[in-house]
């Protein structure tokens, strides 16, 4: 109980989590995630898994992807939370993201933006 | 707690073709119409997500032993735009304050960049929310949202108010009107590709 004090961000994602304070990996608030096509053959399955991952699965397990913005405004949980838990479902191979991550350049990237936006304007 | 899929007819998920997401900010300060803006572009129902942030209130906590800090909830809104096939926008309200710091960290790594809304009532309110881009070096366009009853200027006499660099595109806008939304994000990212594009 002494000590320096805690930051309550970090401690309440700790409980949240599972003993996590920090997502494994770099996830963007856009990163698309859905679940794995072949989940591996253990058993933890989405029935025995923490709450959280159970709901995420929930969401993104049958339906499509969503961003990892989305799933927290579904579930209603903060992002940085979100976050932490995609990142042990994708580590335990249960969540993906929807393809091999191909490349693309910004300037393509915002080339296609600009194509699309130009689409709407008409 | 509920099941995560009782709202799950309501979930607009992303096309299955969609295996890419960028995203742009819509940044601003209170009131100054960033809800709107999303809602009027966004082909889903704006989504809203909380975060607790933990605030540096500079001087006020001080004598109350919280290392002047406090926690703050913030809410930051965003829509989606599909723009090809393969490629989903994602456009997120964002609040300018500095005092937001914590959470920009996130919104603005790996963001195209943000159009900023200002209100000519209160341009002053605009400073902060530029210089907070221009640390992060966020690229950004500048857009007027013109309320009813706020009187007009000439865009050069805002252009120079606000200080800004002459290439950094300024237009007007009225948030709730869709075609003049997606004029303004037309002309940032065309910005944001000349840019790039002129880059050595
Ligand atoms: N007349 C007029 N009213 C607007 C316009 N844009 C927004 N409003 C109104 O201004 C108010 C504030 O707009 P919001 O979109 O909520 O602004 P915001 O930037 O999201 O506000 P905060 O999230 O509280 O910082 C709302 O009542 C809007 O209906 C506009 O272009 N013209
Ligand atoms: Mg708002």
């Amino acid at each position: 109980m002494s000590g320096p004090r805690r930051d309550p961000d970090l401690v309440r994602a700790y409980v949240r989590t599972g003993g996590r304070s920090r997502a494994t990996r770099d996830l963007d608030l856009v990163t698309l995630v859905v679940a794995a096509k072949n989940p591996p053959k253990s058993n933890v399955t989405p029935q025995t898994m923490p709450p959280d991952a159970r709901r995420v699965m929930g969401l993104c397990g049958r339906h499509g992807a969503l961003s990892v913005a989305e799933i927290a405004a579904y579930l209603d949980l903060p992002p940085s939370v979100v976050k932490i838990v995609v990142s042990d479902l994708m580590d335990g191979g249960h969540a993906d993201s929807p393809a091999p991550a191909e490349t693309v350049p910004e300037l393509s990237m915002l080339e296609e933006v600009l194509h699309g936006l130009r689409a709407l304007a008409v | 707690m509920g099941s995560a899929l009782s709202r799950s007819e309501q979930v607009a998920y992303v096309a299955e073709t969609v295996t890419r997401s960028v995203k742009l900010l819509v940044a601003g300060n209170f009131g100054v119409g960033k809800t709107t803006f999303v809602g009027s572009v966004s082909e889903i129902k704006p989504l809203r997500t909380e975060e607790t942030i933990t605030e540096a209130s500079v001087g006020v906590d001080d004598l109350a032993g919280l290392d002047g800090k406090t926690q703050t909830t913030v809410a930051m809104d965003f829509g989606r735009i599909t723009v090809s096939a393969s490629l989903a926008l994602y456009l997120f309200g964002t609040p300018g304050q500095r005092r937001f710091l914590p959470m920009w960290d996130d919104l603005a790594k790996g963001a195209l960049g943000a159009l900023v809304l200002v209100d000519t009532r209160r341009l002053d309110h605009a400073d902060e929310v530029l210089a907070v881009l221009e640390e992060r070096g966020v690229p950004f366009a500048v857009a007027v949202n013109e309320f009813d009853g706020a009187a007009r200027y000439p865009l050069e006499e805002i252009r120079e108010a606000l200080d800004l660099d002459p290439a950094t595109p300024l237009t007007s806008v009225d948030a709730r009107d869709r075609a003049t939304c997606v004029a303004a994000l037309i002309t940032l990212v065309e910005f944001l590709f000349h840019r790039l594009e002129s880059r050595p």
